[in-house]
Formats: C-alpha cells, sequence, structure tokens
C-alpha cells in the first residue's frame, strides 16, 4: 500500500534496524565473533553501573510519584474552575514550559536553584542552602532533576487529564450530586476511577522518559565540575563506554537492557489496561 | 481515604462555598507561581548586567542597554555562532518536519480507513517502538549512520527526527474517531481513486491533526539534545540546544575553569530565551489545535 510505505521505511531505518544492530553489538565483541553475555556481565561489573541504577531508580519513584499526584489534583481543581476562561488561561500558564524542553530548561533551573541570582533565594536560604554548592549536593539531586522534569512535563499531562474529566458524561457526574457525594468523594470514586487509563498511560510515557535521563545531569556536571559525574544515568553510563572508552559493544549491552525493560513496561500497559484496542 | 472516615465525612456538611474555592484558588495560583516566575525571571534577567543580576531585585527591569549589550556580547561570542545554531536548529526542525508530515499524515490515514495486508502488525509494531524510549537508541544509530558514512552531515539527525511514530498513531486516533468512514465509501462510489479520497476528502479534514502533528515533531525536533550532541560534535553545525549547552560551561561562576573570555550569566540567560522563542511563538499559534486535539485523542474509550 502505497500511503504506508514511506513510513514503514523510515520504521525498519530508524526503529527496527538500530534494534537489530544493538542486539547484535551487545552479543558480539570488536571483531564481531559471538560473545554470549560477556558484554552485559562486563558492564555490570563496572564501577559506576550499580550506583547509576540507583540514580535513576530513586529518580523515577520521586518523578513517577510527583507526576501522578500533583497531575490528577491539579486537573481536578481546574475542573472545578468555574470561569472557562480563567481556567483555559491557568491551561496555558501550565503548559508554558513545556516548550522549554532540553537544554534550556536545566539552563533555566540551574539559575532558579542558584542562591546569588534565583528570585527564590530566600525561600532557598530557609531551607538551609546558602550556595550553589550546597543546593546541588548529590543526595538532593533527584529532587532537582524531578523538579526540572516536572516543570516542563507536566502541564501538558494536565492539559489531556482536564480533557479526559471533560469526557465523564454529565449524567455520570449529575447522579453522583444528587446522591449528595461531595467534591472529595466525587473525585476518588467517580472521576479518578475513569482516569485510570490515562494515569497508566502517563506513567508508563514518564517511565520511558525518566529512564533515559541525559541532558539533566550532563550539563549538571558542566556546571558544577565533579558534583554530579559524568557518569550518573545509565544513558551517560552508554555514552560514556561508546565514545569515551570506545567500547560500543558495551554500550550497546546497556543500551539494550534499558530498551528491554522499558518495552517490558509498555507490554505489561498494553496487555493490562487495553488502551490500545485497536478495533 | 477509609470507609468510615468516608462515613464520617458524607454526613458533614460540604466545605462552606468560600473557603474550599479559596482554597482551591490558592493551590492553582501556587502553582502558576511555580511554572511561570521562571520564565518571568529568564525574560527580565536578559535585560541587566552580572552585577544587577546579583544585586538588584531579581523581579526588576534592567535596561535596554544593557539587554543590547548583553545581546552583542553573545553574538560575538565565536563569531556569530549562536546564530548559527539557530539557523542550524531552524533547517533541521524543519526538514524533518516536512518529512514527518508527508509520511505520517498517510500511514495514519491508512491504518484508519482501509484494510491492507499487514495493517495490523503495523499498527503493534508502531505502538510498540512509539514506547521505546528513543534516546536508548542514540548509540545503535550512530553506528548505523556511522556505516552509512552520514556522520557528521545534517542527515544524520534529519532522518531519524522524521521518524515520528506519534504522529501516526494521532493521525489514525483521529481518523478513526473523528471522520467516518461512509463519507470515504460515498466518494469512492463517486469514481474517485484512493488518492483523489485522500487528497480531496480526508486532507482537508485532517487540518487539525496536521497541526498538532506538525507541533509536536517540531517541538520533539528542537529540543532534541542527545541524538545532535552525538551526531554533530562540531561547532558549526550543532542545534541551538547543544549550543547553549556548550555556552554553560563557558561561563565562569558555573565553570571556574572558564578563562577569562568567558560569557556572563544574563547573557546565558538572553542565549536560552533566544533558544525557546521559536518553540513559544509556534505553540502560540497551534495553541487553538492543541486543546481541541488532546482532546480529540482523550475522547477514545
Amino acid at each position: 500500500m502505497a500511503f504506508v510505505a514511506g513510513y514503514v521505511l523510515l520504521l525498519i531505518a530508524f526503529g527496527v534496524l538500530p534494534t537489530g544492530y544493538a542486539i547484535y553489538f551487545a552479543f558480539t565483541d570488536g571483531g564481531g565473533s559471538f560473545t554470549g553475555f560477556s558484554n552485559f556481565i562486563s558492564t555490570a561489573q563496572d564501577f559506576r553501573f550499580v550506583d547509576a541504577i540507583g540514580h535513576v531508580a530513586i529518580y523515577l519513584v520521586f518523578w513517577l510519584l510527583s507526576l501522578v499526584v500533583f497531575v490528577v489534583a491539579l486537573a481536578l481543581l481546574l475542573h472545578r474552575v468555574s470561569s472557562s476562561r480563567a481556567s483555559q488561561a491557568l491551561r496555558f500558564l501550565y503548559y508554558i514550559p513545556g516548550a522549554l524542553a532540553g537544554a534550556a530548561s536545566v539552563l533555566v533551573w540551574l539559575f532558579m536553584l542558584d542562591p546569588t541570582v534565583s528570585p527564590v533565594s530566600s525561600l532557598l536560604g530557609a531551607l538551609g542552602f546558602h550556595t550553589f554548592g550546597e543546593v546541588i549536593a548529590p543526595g538532593n539531586l533527584p529532587v532537582l532533576f524531578t523538579i526540572v522534569a516536572f516543570w516542563t512535563g507536566a502541564g501538558g499531562w494536565i492539559v489531556v487529564m482536564y480533557g479526559a474529566l471533560n469526557n465523564i458524561p454529565t449524567d455520570v457526574m449529575e447522579a453522583a450530586r444528587i446522591d449528595g457525594a461531595s467534591a472529595w468523594q466525587t473525585a476518588w470514586h467517580v472521576q479518578i476511577p475513569m482516569l485510570r487509563k490515562w494515569i497508566i498511560y502517563m506513567v508508563i510515557l514518564a517511565f520511558a522518559g525518566g529512564a533515559q535521563l541525559f541532558v539533566e545531569p550532563q550539563l549538571l556536571s558542566l556546571a558544577s565540575v565533579g558534583v554530579a559525574g559524568r557518569d550518573y544515568s545509565l544513558n551517560q553510563l552508554t555514552y560514556d563506554f561508546a565514545f569515551q572508552m570506545n567500547n560500543i559493544n558495551g554500550a550497546a549491552a546497556v543500551s539494550m537492557e534499558l530498551l528491554v525493560v522499558s518495552v517490558a513496561a509498555a507490554g505489561v500497559f498494553v496487555a493490562r489496561s487495553g488502551f490500545f484496542d485497536a478495533d | 481515604m477509609s470507609r468510615a472516615s468516608q462515613r464520617a465525612s458524607r454526613r458533614k456538611r460540604p466545605l462552606g462555598q468560600t473557603s474550599s474555592r479559596l482554597l482551591v484558588g490558592t493551590v492553582l495560583a501556587l502553582f502558576v507561581l511555580f511554572f511561570a516566575l521562571p520564565v518571568l525571571w529568564l525574560v527580565l534577567a536578559a535585560t541587566k548586567t552580572d552585577q544587577q543580576l546579583v544585586n538588584n531585585n531579581p523581579l526588576s527591569f534592567g535596561s535596554f542597554g544593557a539587554l543590547k549589550a548583553n545581546w552583542d556580547a553573545l553574538t560575538a561570542f565565536q563569531d556569530n555562532a549562536v546564530l548559527q545554531w539557530l539557523g542550524n536548529s531552524a533547517l533541521y526542525a524543519v526538514i524533518s518536519l516536512v518529512i514527518t508530515l508527508c509520511v505520517s499524515i498517510p500511514a495514519g490515514y491508512a491504518l484508519a480507513m482501509t484494510e491492507f495486508r499487514g495493517r495490523r502488525a503495523l499498527l503493534v509494531s508502531t505502538l510498540v517502538v512509539m514506547l521505546m524510549p528513543s534516546a536508548t537508541l542514540v548509540v545503535p544509530l550512530f553506528l548505523e549512520v556511522n556505516a552509512a558514512h552520514l556522520i557528521g552531515t545534517m542527515w544524520s539527525i534529519v532522518l531519524p527526527y522524521s521518524f515520528y511514530p506519534f504522529g501516526v498513531y494521532l493521525t489514525y486516533i483521529y481518523f478513526s474517531t473523528a471522520v467516518p468512514k461512509d463519507l470515504l465509501a460515498a466518494a469512492r462510489m463517486d469514481g474517485c481513486s484512493e488518492l483523489g479520497v485522500f487528497r480531496h476528502i480526508a486532507l482537508p479534514l485532517a487540518t487539525p491533526v496536521i497541526a498538532l502533528v506538525g507541533f509536536f515533531s517540531f517541538v520533539a525536533n528542537w529540543t532534541n539534545y542527545f541524538l545532535p550532541y552525538v551526531m554533530l560534535p562540531e561547532s558549526n553545525q550543532m542545534p541551538i540546544q547543544v549550543g547553549v549547552g556548550s555556552l554553560l560551561s563557558n561561563v565562569p561562576q558555573f565553570n571556574p575553569t572558564a578563562g577569562s573570555l568567558g560569557i556572563e550569566r544574563p547573557q546565558l540567560a538572553l542565549a536560552t530565551l533566544v533558544a525557546i522563542s521559536p518553540v513559544l511563538i509556534v505553540f502560540l499559534f497551534a495553541q487553538r489545535f492543541l486543546v481541541s486535539g488532546m482532546l480529540a485523542g482523550a475522547t477514545k474509550e
């Protein structure tokens, strides 16, 4: 079919082929001979590997929890704003940082977190942070990366959740109201269950996005000699293996692991939620 | 909330209208501050000198003179490098946007409106690839592009950008929920060719989804960091995202090893502002489609 030909070509070239390449490199050595799992074992024994997994895992917990709690809460609150003009303006304001993804959002937050120039330096001071170095202490990084990611990513999801709330049939909401349900009860027993699919969808995409953490720690390592190393996240580690240590096969092995975990998570999602039922 | 407390709260009178409104309003306003304050600060920071940035009120306006001076200093950095990076970004983002649209709109249309061999397999693989984190493929992509001798050319990022399964999925959802199949069947019966049906019936109806796919793909391409960071390390080929990253390492306050020829913080703020402005402009134009388009996706049950 001619309509899908171009897409199929791109799918093969930039979806299937690189995946195949990654598998091939992950199971071979520099000379191209099959090595079994030795690339996986040798990278797992790298002294930075377990640390990087830990960093990414802690970050994911913070990031997913804050996303679910705040996005759902904000969408529900916005949905109670009766003036449609006010609610639209708020959604727009929340969405603006979405345009600042990538390096720009990290730079903005480097400024926000630097007490010498930050508009909230008194807040930072009240929390006990007086220098940039204190703010970006290693223990704070998962929270800081969560703030950056939430700042850029939450607005879009709030818009999506708000839309999903709008799609709850009015008679359902009406029935809840007639039964005397409070706002809390309506939210907990009617609205949140009907958002379930969307919440799962958000968690899976946010998981896949969070697991590939790269630009935040990479830029922070430029801004703070020695605090966040160039090997904080798994993707930084693959970059380091591939381009600093010339160990393409090890990099491919780590990439494969990330890919398998993310696709497995996606598979669970597709199977459990029925979200993508095609027909 | 436990069952018992639910029963208890059901007996209670609902919270007073005014006080609950006040609470909702306060929470929403606090989040406005969280989302908008950094952007406002960024805009104002670009109008100050580095000393003003440290000493003056963070939310005060500097002067247009300082803004001009910052701009001059920024453009002087590596001889107009910032303008070159902006041009690169625009070139990369627009070319891949055009390819994305030409490829994904017909594909999503065909998946939604026609039956063909392999349709289901294509749909499933699109969904899987969509959920696959693209950054994990950066190293394999590098190897593939290297094998094709395209490293250091713009195609090394333009072509991978052009592959945008999310766009196909959005188009698919849009056509299968918002456009009745009967409409196309009627056109076919009137003797319209498959291509004619697509061009004269489907495409005009697809304007909202084209805008939506275009916006998302533009933003995704513009803000991507990892792929160009790997593929195009030469300064004169960098897109603006990677460029502002390299500016960062020339700011002495953030990187003590930067020499005295480095740039200052307000100039970095200005560079960040310049880096995001095209997306903000496109965003303002696309906003109408954004909200309605996201809702179109949300209606799928």
